[in-house]
Formats: structure tokens, C-alpha cells, sequence
């Protein structure tokens, strides 16, 4: 029996999906990379065809969609051989935080141009000085009358370039205890004391914007809080649970892909030589590889599962966001290996995955946090 | 051996200092995004006996062991792995000269290399073949007082900066797997001789890899390195010594990420502390000191051997799969210690993470080498 139950739907969904990525992203990949950002104008298409927010209701444009179709998501742009447009991050990280936190008026107002891709949004979370530690955030919100006064700079903000909406945290100097100091709020591009700073150059995820953002007495309207003053840290912990989740359906599917890859290539036999798959310590190599990334798989979806029926999964997800991403990086290690000399070229995908995956282990919570979450969940 | 001798400690000591003083963080990151060998830096590292210390003194070398040649590569990988890596390969193959060559051969093209005038690269391994260089399908053939070379070598390391190649070719195609080839010296401005970069590269991004195509390429007689016949092996114990000087770089660059990690740690503080006070910091600090230890002891103790005249091929084997191995685990821990920094370009951890990996797969990858340690450690099986 499956753990995931598509329906027709979905299977339609997915090929509409697969065919509009391989006409109107793959062939663009390379192009995106060397400029190290994608246009809008992708966002835009992905939008106008129901592929992005998925999970939003009909009333603000979306098609009220299950978490199965994140799934679906993520499987299909692993095919396009890059981790840049960064969907899942728009649609199942940031834009969650508006469809729970926020009242009808900014439902209204931003979710129908996020599902139509004219808002691509971003979170910045991280300052310079608070990665794994929110607690040590320093951005501030003073909230006078109708109007909240934000100071402070983020970085390594994904989308940060690019982004029209972004949801920020920022604490209350005023409130001693910085868990109950935290509030979040949307910050809308070309306000007037928001300024992007550098895009960061990174390893991998060429085609994918990292930027820092700064904010000098930069005032936005109060209406622009997502829920009540002071519950940030709390939308954070509830929403960041889906953020892993996510984390770890792109590391699976980016190491089914990379297997698949690594495969073909050990399968095959240039100019009638031995395909190195015929050699013992290669095929026992592929064996394991195989193994990590069906018990990566079974994981995933037994998690997916529970969380769609809104399971309590905080200790699993935590292994399971640390324990995919390390699996990616161990099978990407060894298809580099089995793919030699040839795999150091940049033309082999194998390269581009090689710095891609590096990253997984550090965002959406370093796997060292993930640790911590789970042994404190396990009463340790 | 437990110690390096006086003059070692000097080498080391002044290895250290020039990387200190010459190598530039910012200079670095651009010419890895550039792909581009660092021209300046050498010709200095030359000037100074950097390049070609183990050429004999006749040569413009400074006559001494692979030992001293391990140190360098240690200490400018440490500084910097991309520019360690570029500079300790800027003799790359002219090992084969030294060790085979005829005496008129080296006195001809060992200085230049030795002096930093001239890079040499080597061109073995052929299109879709990787590490297996028996049944080679490039040729040279006697005509009159000159071999004649046809066909294409790839992967070849320094090509198209070099101003010469050792190309290893088969000599008498009826000789089955490996003793019909023979190693010849072919100079970058031959006719008929033409480069092809092969593009971008994960690591070791300053180090040019090309594709050679060799179309009636002549060379004088002389040109044939060594003896005729032998080239195979010739090759085999070139990829030895290239196999320490491999481990070299890869404990230099192993050390040079955990430096990095070991500052960003004590400056670094999360949850009211400084990273380095966290129990699993402390671990990992100390998983990865006992790699790095492991690794250099073997690769000494190896190049020590080799000085000793014991040419001790599973040794350069097991240092370079343990080196390569430790590098790739310490720099992919720096990266973690330094959490989203350390996936950046500023942070230079993971430009050394990339190089490790290189590392681990050229001049013999993990599995041909234990197909080497493993035959050996078997023996003859009755």
C-alpha cells in the first residue's frame, strides 16, 4: 500500500507541472545560474498556471490544495537540475505565515498576487549576529500610533533580492523576555528606510538570490503586523515545522535525482568500455546509495502522512530534516566519486548538485539545532 | 624520524611566511571565479626555490626530498588552498624528467620550471577512460630521427599554460595493456598541437585543465623520456610521487579550514556562549585534530621512505586516500561550524571544501587506489 495517496488530480497536476518545467525552466537553468538570479517574469508564469501556494483557498485565487501537491512540487523541480527559484520557500514557508497569522484585510490584499507569482515574498529571520539563536535578534520595532519604526539588518535572506513582500521579525526593545519581544511583520518593497544590500556570493544556488536587508527607520503601517504584538516566537515555532519538512522533501528528491543520475552513468559504457557498475565495489556503492535514499523516501512520506493529518511530528521532523540533508550530502559525495574526473567539470550535473546539497545541513535550522530541538522533545 | 631536521623546520618556517606575506584573500576569490593561475605569485615562489626543490642543484633546484616538496604544498595550502594547490602543481609531470630524462632534457627544461619561467603539464589519462592509461589510444610512430604523435588526451592538468607536456603514448600497438607506451616531451608550440580548456571546474579552479588533440605532431628522437616501452610504468610511478604531493595539499588545506573554523568559533557566540564552549564543538575540534594528525603522519613517514630511496607506492596510496579523505571531513565541518558564513564565498571554508574534493578524485581516484593497496595487502592467492 502507498503512503501517499495521490488522486487523479494530483497525477494531473503533476504532468501539467512537468511539462511546463521542462519548456519553460529547464532549458533556462544555465542561463539563470551565470546571472545568479531568475527573472520575474517565471515567477509570474508559474503563478498564471496554479503552480505556486498551492495550499491557498479558492476565495484568494489558490486551489485549496493538500500538502501532497508541495510534494509533487519538489519532486519536479528536482528534475530541472538546479535549486534555484525558490517555489517551496515563497509558497510553503513564507506565504503560510499571511494565510495563518494574517486578519482578512491582508489575506485580501497580498495572497491573490502571491498565488498569481506578482508578490514573491521572503522571510528574513537571520541578522548577522542571531543565526541558530533568535533570541540574540537585535532588529527592533517600536510601534507608535498607527505606525511601526523598524531598525536593524538581516542577511542571508533568501529571495532578498528579488522579493516584493518581505516578513520580518523584529522585537520590542521594550519586552525584557526576547520570546515574548518578537512580532512579525510585512514590509513591502520600495518602502521608504528598506534598502537590500549586497547579493551574497555562495557556494551553490547560483540562480537563486541571497541578499541583506537593512532597515533605517523604516515605518510601516501597525496594520501591517501578522497576529497579536509579541506572539513571533510562537508563529515561528508552529510554522517552522513545515519549513523542515519541506527541507527534507528537496534533500530526498534531490538524492533520488542524483542516484538516478549516478546510475545512468555507471550503466553506461563509452566506446564499448566495462560499464563501472560491472565492478563489485562500485555496485555494492550503488546498493548503498540506493538503500539511504528509499529509507530517506519512506521517512519522508510516513512524515508527510502525519503532518497532513496534523500530527504532533516536531521530534521527527527534526531527525528527518537532519538526517535527509546529511544522506544528500553522503550520496552526492559518492556519485562524484563514481563519476571521476569528469564529474569535476561544471558541465556534470554532478558538480552543480556537489554545491548545491552543501547548504541543506545549515538552513532552516542548522542540523546541530535540529539535534537540540529533538532531545529536548525527547525529554533529554 | 619523529621530528623534522633543522632545515626542514626553516623550509617550513619560511613556506609559512611567504604564503603570510604574498597570498591575497580577495585576490584569491577572484581568480577562483576567473579560473586563472596565479602568475605573479609563482614567478615570487620561484624566485625564492619554492617551485622545484626537489630538482637536483644543476637544475635550478634546491636538491632536496619530497619531504621538503611536502612541507611547501602543506603550508601554502594551509594559507590558501586554491593558490597552494596552483603553485605545488606548477611542475606538474616535470617529476617524470627528473626521475627518467636523459641528462641533455633536463639541463634543457628543468631550470625554466625550477625558475619560473616555464609550467609543465602532464597528458595521460585519454577521453572517457579516467584512471586506466593501459591500452592507450594515442600513438607516436618512428619516422626517420622523429616520433610522430596522433590522438587526444584529456583531464591534462596545467594545459594550455604550460610550455611544455610529458604526453605518454602507445609505441607498439601489438604489445597488449601496458608495456607498448612510452613517454615523450612535447612543446606547447609544436605543429599540429592543439589545447582545448575544458570549462569550469567545482575546485582547484586556478589550476587549467584541458584537452590536448595531437595531430601529426613531430618531436626529435630525443624528446622519448626515458626508456621506450616503459612509459606505463614510468607513469605509474610518477602518479606515485604526484600521489604524496596530492596529500600534501590536502593536509594544508585541511589545516588551513580548521584555522578558519577555530577563529570563527571563539569569536562566535550563540545561546550566551561562544561556539567553542559547546561539548559538541569541543568533539568535533577533536575528530578532526586526530584526522589530520593521522594523515600527516602517514604522509611523512611516506615521503620520508622515498627519501630513503623505497619507493613505497602503497604508502603514497593509503596518504593520499587518508589526506584527501581528512580534507573534505575537516573543511565540510568548517562549513558547519560556521554555520550560513561558511556557505558563502567571503569565508573562504568553502573554497576549501571544494578543492578537497578535488583532491580526493584527481591523479587516482579512492578506488583505484585501493585496487593498488588491496592487491598488495592480498598478495598471490594459491
Amino acid at each position: 500500500m502507498e503512503i501517499l495517496q495521490f488522486t487523479e488530480k494530483h497525477h494531473d497536476f503533476r504532468k501539467r507541472l512537468r511539462a511546463f518545467l521542462a519548456e519553460k525552466v529547464t532549458p533556462y537553468v544555465d542561463q539563470w545560474e551565470k546571472e545568479k538570479i531568475e527573472p520575474k517574469q517565471i515567477w509570474r508564469e508559474m503563478g498564471q498556471n496554479g503552480f505556486l501556494c498551492t495550499e491557498i483557498d479558492p476565495e484568494y485565487g489558490g486551489i485549496g490544495g493538500d500538502f501532497l501537491y508541495t510534494v509533487i512540487i519538489g519532486e519536479e523541480m528536482a528534475e530541472t537540475n538546479h535549486t534555484g527559484l525558490a517555489v517551496a520557500l515563497h509558497s510553503d514557508v513564507v506565504v503560510p505565515y499571511i494565510n495563518s497569522f494574517g486578519n482578512a484585510g491582508q489575506k485580501k490584499k497580498y495572497l491573490p498576487g502571491c498565488v498569481s507569482g506578482d508578490i514573491i515574498t521572503a522571510v528574513a529571520m537571520t541578522e548577522p549576529g542571531a543565526g541558530s539563536d533568535l533570541a540574540g535578534m537585535t532588529t527592533t520595532a517600536v510601534e507608535e500610533g498607527d505606525e511601526v519604526v523598524i531598525n536593524g539588518s538581516k542577511t542571508f535572506i533568501s529571495n532578498g533580492i528579488i522579493s516584493d513582500l518581505v516578513v520580518i521579525t523584529a522585537m520590542d526593545p521594550a519586552v525584557e523576555n526576547p520570546y515574548q519581544a518578537i512580532s512579525l511583520y510585512l514590509v513591502e518593497d520600495g518602502t521608504k528606510g528598506f534598502e537590500r544590500g549586497r547579493h551574497l556570493e555562495k557556494m551553490g544556488w547560483w540562480s537563486q538570490d541571497t541578499a541583506e536587508l537593512f532597515f533605517t527607520k523604516c515605518r510601516i503601517p501597525v496594520a501591517n503586523r501578522l497576529g497579536d504584538k509579541g506572539t513571533g516566537f510562537l508563529m515561528l515555532m508552529q510554522k517552522l515545522q513545515q519549513e523542515r519538512l519541506v527541507t527534507a522533501v528537496g534533500a530526498v528528491t534531490a538524492a533520488e535525482k542524483i542516484l538516478e543520475w549516478t546510475i545512468e552513468h555507471c550503466k553506461s559504457s563509452p566506446g564499448g568500455a566495462k560499464p563501472i557498475s560491472k565492478y563489485q565495489a562500485n555496485r555494492f556503492t550503488l546498493v548503498e546509495m540506493a538503500t539511504e535514499v528509499k529509507i530517506g523516501r519512506t521517512f519522508l512520506e510516513k512524515l508527510v502522512a502525519d503532518h497532513m493529518e496534523g500530527k504532533d511530528i516536531i521530534i521527527e521532523t527534526s531527525m528527518a530534516k537532519y538526517w535527509t540533508t546529511e544522506m544528500v550530502k553522503r550520496t552526492t559525495d559518492k556519485a562524484l566519486d563514481l563519476f571521476g574526473d569528469a564529474g569535476i567539470l561544471e558541465t556534470c550535473p554532478i558538480a552543480r548538485a556537489f554545491r548545491d546539497v552543501r547548504v541543506m545541513s545549515i538552513f532552516a535550522g542548522t542540523n546541530e539545532i535540529m539535534k537540540s530541538i529533538a532531545g529536548k522533545f525527547m525529554g533529554l | 624520524m619523529f621530528e623534522l631536521t633543522k632545515p626542514q623546520k626553516e623550509i617550513q618556517k619560511a613556506a609559512r611566511a611567504f604564503a603570510r606575506g604574498e597570498f591575497d584573500k580577495e585576490l584569491a576569490q577572484d581568480m577562483d571565479k576567473k579560473h586563472e593561475f596565479p602568475f605573479k605569485i609563482w614567478e615570487k615562489a620561484a624566485d625564492l626555490g619554492f617551485v622545484g626543490i626537489h630538482f637536483d642543484e644543476k637544475h635550478s633546484g634546491g636538491g632536496m626530498g619530497l619531504l621538503e616538496n611536502t612541507l611547501i604544498a602543506e603550508e601554502f595550502c594551509r594559507r590558501d588552498s586554491t593558490i597552494g594547490m596552483a603553485l605545488s602543481s606548477a611542475g606538474f609531470a616535470a617529476e617524470c624528467l627528473v626521475r627518467f630524462a636523459g641528462e641533455k632534457l633536463k639541463s634543457k627544461f628543468l631550470p625554466p620550471v625550477a625558475e619560473g619561467q616555464m609550467l609543465s603539464g602532464g597528458a595521460f589519462t585519454e577521453p572517457g577512460r579516467g584512471t586506466d592509461i593501459s591500452n592507450l589510444k594515442t600513438s607516436a610512430v618512428r619516422h626517420n630521427n622523429d616520433w610522430v604523435l596522433n590522438g587526444t588526451k584529456t583531464c591534462m592538468i596545467n594545459g594550455g599554460v604550460a610550455g611544455f607536456y610529458v604526453v605518454l603514448c602507445s609505441t607498439d600497438p601489438d604489445v597488449e595493456t601496458t608495456g607498448g607506451s612510452s613517454m615523450f616531451l612535447v612543446e606547447a608550440d609544436r605543429k599540429g598541437l592543439t589545447i582545448k580548456n575544458t570549462g569550469d571546474k567545482l575546485g582547484a579552479r586556478m589550476i587549467a585543465s584541458a584537452e590536448i588533440i595531437l595531430e601529426d605532431v613531430r618531436v626529435p628522437a630525443p624528446h622519448l623520456i626515458g626508456k621506450e616501452g616503459r612509459g606505463y610504468d614510468q607513469a605509474q610511478q610518477f602518479y606515485t610521487e604526484c600521489r604524496l604531493l596530492i596529500a600534501a595539499q590536502s593536509i594544508g588545506i585541511a589545516l588551513g579550514a580548521f584555522d578558519r573554523a577555530l577563529e570563527y568559533v571563539k569569536g562566535r557566540e550563540q545561546f550566551g556562549k561562544k561556539i567553542a564552549q559547546f561539548q559538541i564543538t569541543r568533539h568535533k575540534f577533536a575528530d578532526m585534530v586526530t584526522k589530520i594528525e593521522m594523515a600527516r603522519l602517514l604522509t611523512y613517514k611516506t615521503a620520508w621512505d622515498f627519501d630513503k630511496g623505497r619507493k613505497n607506492a602503497n604508502g603514497a596510496a593509503m596518504a593520499k586516500i587518508i589526506s584527501a579523505r581528512c580534507a573534505l571531513e575537516v573543511a565540510d565541518e568548517a562549513i558547519q561550524l560556521h554555520g550560513g558564513y561558511g556557505y558563502m564565498t567571503e569565508y573562504d571554508v568553502e573554497r576549501f571544501y571544494r578543492d578537497a574534493k578535488i583532491a580526493e578524485l584527481y591523479c587516482g581516484n579512492k578506488e583505484a587506489l585501493k585496487d593498488i593497496i588491496g592487491k598488495a595487502a592480498i598478495g598471490k592467492i594459491r
